[in-house]
């Protein structure tokens, strides 16, 4: 993981809970009480999802919950914000994906 | 039963439900964050004593004192709307609806977007998203990476992240357009940082500004910008350099820029790529006052404040009943700014309440005063001209909602 342990003003990062959860079906560690996005990264974690139409993948933006483009699915409730969402122990993350544009393509997804 | 419900867990909110519970109101703060603080939490600069300001720990000590008081504080409940019945304001959050008759919206601010192609790829962050990953996560955004955009606000990052050990190798401008603006004129840009001389972000710039201040100076001093930039604390600010496009496959690889001349046109055929894997974007910061809006709180345009805010008082009153604001929705200023202005509203309401005695009146002009004064020893302003705006702000509400009282009529 790629935290900042030592920070010269803010100081040493306290000894947290290690919690483990899945993203994607892999499983991965967090600490307790940091947001499902800080969790991913910290696990070199940057692509939360791919958009719905065009398949371009997506990441968290603004960090604070107004731009929405974190969305994830959180044991099965979709469009979850993974910046403003605590992760949770044994949580059940997956990754947004490409939907299937009944208008175009002939309703194939071209994953 | 809610007496108060404050929309809003930062300086602004948390300081507003201070002075409420203070006069004995019963005090409800709703924050979408997981943790109480607001943006005040990211904040941490030296200030011209050597002391330094901590975000984490004036939060730290607003939230126990709100606490020990006895406000109600309720961190990642999300609010969606507003509605007033039978003199009482609905609040629709993700936890279900409550009710109050008096509600504060400090909802602070939110960041400009400057859309550069490719800034959709994983990795591309605004400066906030930055500052709240490092200082409140306190979580690497990356290895090397690039900010787009010079301003207070990504100087003031850029220290951050450079003392939380992150390399930023480049500052440089986004493309001049419609969405960028003035962020895309080197010429606009080095005027807008001149008037933050005072914490300019190198010491050629701080000794510079009083000459640069003159038209001529500053353009022959542009027009021969060193190519590989002034350095701000080890990091060349590239005033002179634009990114055209931010690149990568499933994440962010590189940023494509080309060199600009003055006024931020390209000059063709010098164009580079910069390897990176994090790219912040950094756009400036308007009032986030959307709640105000569904409320049905009329809205001004007032440039010096950041964006369009919702009409108010010197005494952070709406003309809605019941609604007050205070912080970075009535205009984009410093957390210092948006405690003394949560003081201000928390003291209204205790006064709409009825619940102040006598010298409730008082203690308005003076927390008024107090913002003033706040307002003059501000080392960051955002915006030079913020008086400007906060008087027109002023004057509105002043040819609005004050009525005119004739001379004849004022007998004792």
């Amino acid at each position: 993981m790629t935290r900042i342990i030592d920070h010269p003003v803010l100081g040493r990062l306290e000894n947290r809970n290690v919690i483990s959860f899945q993203f994607d079906g892999n499983s991965y560690q967090a600490y307790d009480g940091e947001s499902i996005a800080a969790a991913l990264l910290a696990n070199g974690i940057r692509k939360l999802r791919v958009h719905e139409e065009s398949g371009s993948p997506r990441g968290f933006y603004c960090n604070i919950g107004h731009c929405m483009e974190c969305r994830v699915t959180v044991n099965d409730h979709s469009n979850v914000r993974a910046c403003l969402t605590v992760v949770e122990n044994d949580m059940i993350i997956q990754s947004g994906k490409q939907l299937p544009n009944l208008l175009k393509k002939g309703g194939q997804s071209n994953e | 039963m809610n007496d108060v419900i404050v929309i809003g867990c930062g300086p602004a909110g948390l300081s507003g439900a201070i002075a409420c519970v203070t006069y004995g109101l019963k005090v409800t703060i709703m924050d979408e964050f997981m943790k109480p603080g607001g943006r005040l939490l990211g904040q941490l600069h030296q200030e011209p004593t050597g002391d330094w300001w901590n975000g984490i720990k004036v939060s730290e000590q607003l939230y126990q004192q709100a606490l020990n008081l006895g406000v109600n504080i309720r961190c990642g409940v999300s609010v969606y709307n507003l509605e007033k019945e039978d003199q009482m304001w609905k609040v629709y959050t993700s936890i279900g609806t409550f009710e109050a008759p008096f509600l504060l919206l400090a909802t602070g601010a939110a960041e400009y977007p400057i859309p550069v192609p490719g800034w959709t790829l994983p990795g591309v962050m605004s400066i906030g998203a930055a500052q709240v990953m490092t200082n409140v996560h306190r979580v690497q955004i990356g290895k090397k990476g690039i900010i787009i955009g010079a301003n207070i606000l990504s100087f003031a990052i850029l220290k951050e992240l450079q003392l939380a050990g992150i390399t930023v190798n480049h500052v440089v401008l986004p493309e001049k357009n419609a969405f960028s603006q003035n962020a895309g004129v080197p010429e606009e840009v080095m005027k807008s940082l001149l008037n933050a001389a005072h914490l300019a972000p190198s010491p050629l710039l701080r000794f510079g500004s009083s000459f640069m201040k003159n038209n001529w100076i500053r353009k022959m001093g542009l027009t021969f910008y060193p190519k590989k930039g002034m350095k701000v604390n080890g990091t060349p600010l590239l005033l002179r350099k634009a990114a055209v496009e931010i690149i990568g496959e499933d994440q962010v690889e590189g940023v494509r820029v080309i060199d600009i001349d003055i006024n931020g046109n390209p000059i063709p055929g010098t164009e580079s790529t910069y390897e990176v894997d994090f790219v912040c974007i950094a756009g400036g910061l308007y009032p986030l006052a959307e709640l105000a809006s569904v409320a049905g709180c009329p809205f001004q345009f007032i440039p010096e404040l950041g964006g369009h805010v919702p009409h108010h008082s010197e005494s952070m009153e709406t003309p809605l009943p019941g609604l007050f604001v205070a912080g970075n929705i009535t205009g984009i200023e410093s957390g210092k700014i948006a405690i003394a202005q949560g003081t201000i509203a928390g003291l209204s309401i205790v006064k709409h309440a009825r619940k102040g005695n006598n010298s409730i009146d008082n203690q308005l002009q003076q927390a008024i005063q107090n913002v003033h004064s706040v307002r003059k020893q501000a080392i960051i302003k955002f915006n030079p001209d913020i008086e400007l705006g906060r008087s027109k702000m002023n004057e509105l509400w002043e040819s609005l909602y004050v009525k005119n009282e004739t001379p004849g009529k004022m007998t004792g």
